[in-house]
């Protein structure tokens, strides 16, 4: 008996009916022309591609919890600014090669992040949407206090004298310019979303599969459900962890970079892009950095039309299209292809006849 | 065996369960009884998702009752929904896929465990396939499948029939009657249809308001009086 390749439909959507060859040249195609972006793009929008980059790991992690475990979280812009905290705390309390920085970074955040995921234990949907919101106030408060370190003495490393209100980490040595550090990051974030593929493909994608479709599917399936659960956050916060210690490094950071209400629009866009597919946080991103610039800069429009814009794009993405701009997209994409093909074959049958 | 002692289940003023008491020892046992006897609440007692007020459930010599809810799989029990769990987005292959790897079984036969439980339902050819794509009687086989892969010792199948045509009902109940033999795993079928019943049961036990009215083999238990009224109801058995 011929079966067909169980392993046919295990990689993400990326482009629909992908195989894994496809996926891997469009994903080659996209970081080679990512990387080369500098070639044509000025030194500001450098800068905001850089910050793309950075923010796609912060959609991707919104991204895995709302769309892999169905799990609504408002912390995930404090979560970045705690990324950024303990890179720069760890960074004046020992000399670290900056991987390294960004690892611990990383894995204290998703510690954090467990910390954050403890309600969701016992609460859901709007609750636990608010919990986490109101956590994401507390860690925003507790930041205007501490600070962000910047070589001070003690825990919190601040020293008052010595404040220059903009705190920036160092960059490794092999990408001290601007263009370097933007290819650095894009790596980055390209490291992230393959741990993220590998674990929606793997053992844990199917267990917040079944979490999301129902506690009981889980339950009934053998999933301890209070573990991946809490996985799923720290992977969550890990990833921004990593964008916050990138973000620091890249651009600096300020104590008021990171207001609680970011998180709401950051939910909006990840929306809008697409939570069920990793191109969505890709496109989530470009919603965040990209396209308030292209509004301001290129149409002259305020930014106030911009939440206006999110706005209509959410209520039309929940009411026509759940899986997003990225699903059109990609039917666009499998259209286009499809009359490519067919005018191919047509030429191909009219050379035979 | 599975024994059943004593078992009362209350939702605050409510006894879906009252004092059950039974003991199955066949490959194939049925429960049957009225909407609301409490045979899916005894299967949430089974699964872990209903603590019972009183009493004890033990299969094949272990307690059930004290485990935690999602370690009942790594034990053995498997269970399918009235409701369908399969997962849509998911293929065929990834669905059974999900219950093999948390059935504590190794990992080195995984994948024959999932594509033989895939087989035997017959959905050897759609394994690849998206759960969401495929037809009502082949999600209700999927189901079957995630219920019966690894090694599983209690199957419990709560209205698998239910809305499939009569063809497809037999083609299921074919198959369930096969599963002891297959996997060594007891099974309990709750239905509605006494005809899928009796082909696939060779016990059955009745329950109404909550407690066993009778058990024993299945054309005995069904030709008996007090089930009939249970069941249809005085005046419906006179017009019967």
């Amino acid at each position: 008996m011929t079966h067909a390749n169980p392993t046919d439909n295990r990689l993400p959507s990326i482009l629909t009916a992908a195989t894994p060859r496809r996926v891997i040249t469009f994903v080659a195609f996209v970081l080679i022309a990512l990387l080369l972006l500098p070639i044509v793009l000025s030194a500001f929008w450098m800068k905001i591609m850089f910050e793309m980059a950075a923010y796609s790991l912060v959609t991707l992690g919104l991204g895995l919890l709302v769309g892999r475990t169905g799990i609504y979280s408002l912390c995930q812009v404090p979560m970045m600014a705690a990324g950024a905290w303990i890179a720069l705390r760890v960074h004046y309390l020992v000399d670290l090669p900056f991987p390294l920085l960004l690892l611990i970074s990383g894995l204290l955040t998703g510690l954090l992040g467990i910390v954050i995921g403890l309600p969701a234990m016992r609460l859901s949907g709007l609750y636990l949407a608010l919990v986490t919101l109101m956590a994401a106030g507390a860690i925003t408060l507790l930041l205007t206090v501490v600070k962000f370190p910047n070589g001070g003495d003690g825990f919190w490393g601040f020293d008052k004298l010595n404040s220059s209100g903009q705190n920036i980490l160092p960059r490794p040595s092999s990408a001290t310019s601007d263009i370097a550090f933007y290819r650095y990051t894009v790596v980055v974030a390209a490291i992230g979303f393959l741990v993220a593929a590998i674990h929606i493909t793997g053992k844990p994608g199917r267990a917040w599969a079944s979490i999301r479709q129902s506690e009981v599917t889980a339950v009934s399936a053998g999933v301890n459900t209070t573990l991946y659960k809490l996985w799923a956050f720290a992977l969550s916060a890990a990833v921004t962890g990593v964008a916050g210690g990138l973000i620091v490094a890249g651009t600096g950071v300020t104590t008021n970079q990171f207001p609680v209400e970011q998180s709401i629009t950051l939910l909006a866009v990840v929306l809008l892009g697409g939570v069920y597919n990793l191109w969505g946080a890709v496109l989530a991103a470009f919603f965040l950095r990209v396209f308030p610039q292209i509004l301001d800069k290129k149409l002259g429009l305020p930014v106030e039309v911009l939440t206006m814009l999110f706005g209509v794009g959410v209520i039309s993405t929940l009411a026509m299209q759940p899986k997003g701009v990225v699903e059109d997209l990609t039917n666009l994409g499998r259209f286009v292809g499809s009359k490519f093909a067919r005018s191919e074959r047509a030429e191909h049958e009219g050379v035979a006849t | 065996m599975i024994v059943i002692d004593s078992l009362t289940v209350r939702f605050g003023g409510v006894t879906p369960i009252n004092d059950m008491n039974l003991t199955m020892t066949a490959g194939s046992n049925g429960l049957i009884g009225p909407n609301g006897a409490g045979k899916t609440t005894f299967f949430n007692v089974l699964s872990g998702f209903v603590r019972p007020a009183e009493g004890t459930v033990t299969v094949f010599g272990d307690e059930l009752l004290p485990m935690a809810d999602f370690k009942r799989v790594r034990w053995g029990v498997r269970r399918t929904f009235q409701t369908e769990q399969a997962i849509a987005d998911l293929t065929v292959y990834e669905n059974v896929l999900l219950i093999e790897e948390h059935s504590g079984r190794k990992s080195s036969t995984r994948r024959a465990d999932v594509i033989e439980a895939v087989e035997f339902v017959g959905l050897g050819n759609q394994i690849g396939r998206a759960v969401g794509t495929l037809g009502a009687a082949e999600r209700r086989l999927v189901e079957v499948a995630r219920a019966i892969v690894g090694h599983p010792r209690l199957v419990l199948l709560d209205e698998p029939a239910a809305g499939l045509p009569e063809d497809e009902t037999e083609k299921l109940g074919e198959i369930i009657k096969q599963i002891p033999d297959r996997t060594g795993a007891m099974v309990v079928l709750v239905d509605h249809d006494m005809e899928l019943v009796s082909a696939t049961c060779d016990e059955v036990a009745v329950l109404d308001f909550g407690s066993v009215i009778a058990s024993g083999k299945t054309q005995a238990v069904l030709a008996d009086p007090l089930v009939m009224r249970a069941y249809l109801g005085d005046d419906e058995r006179v017009q019967a």
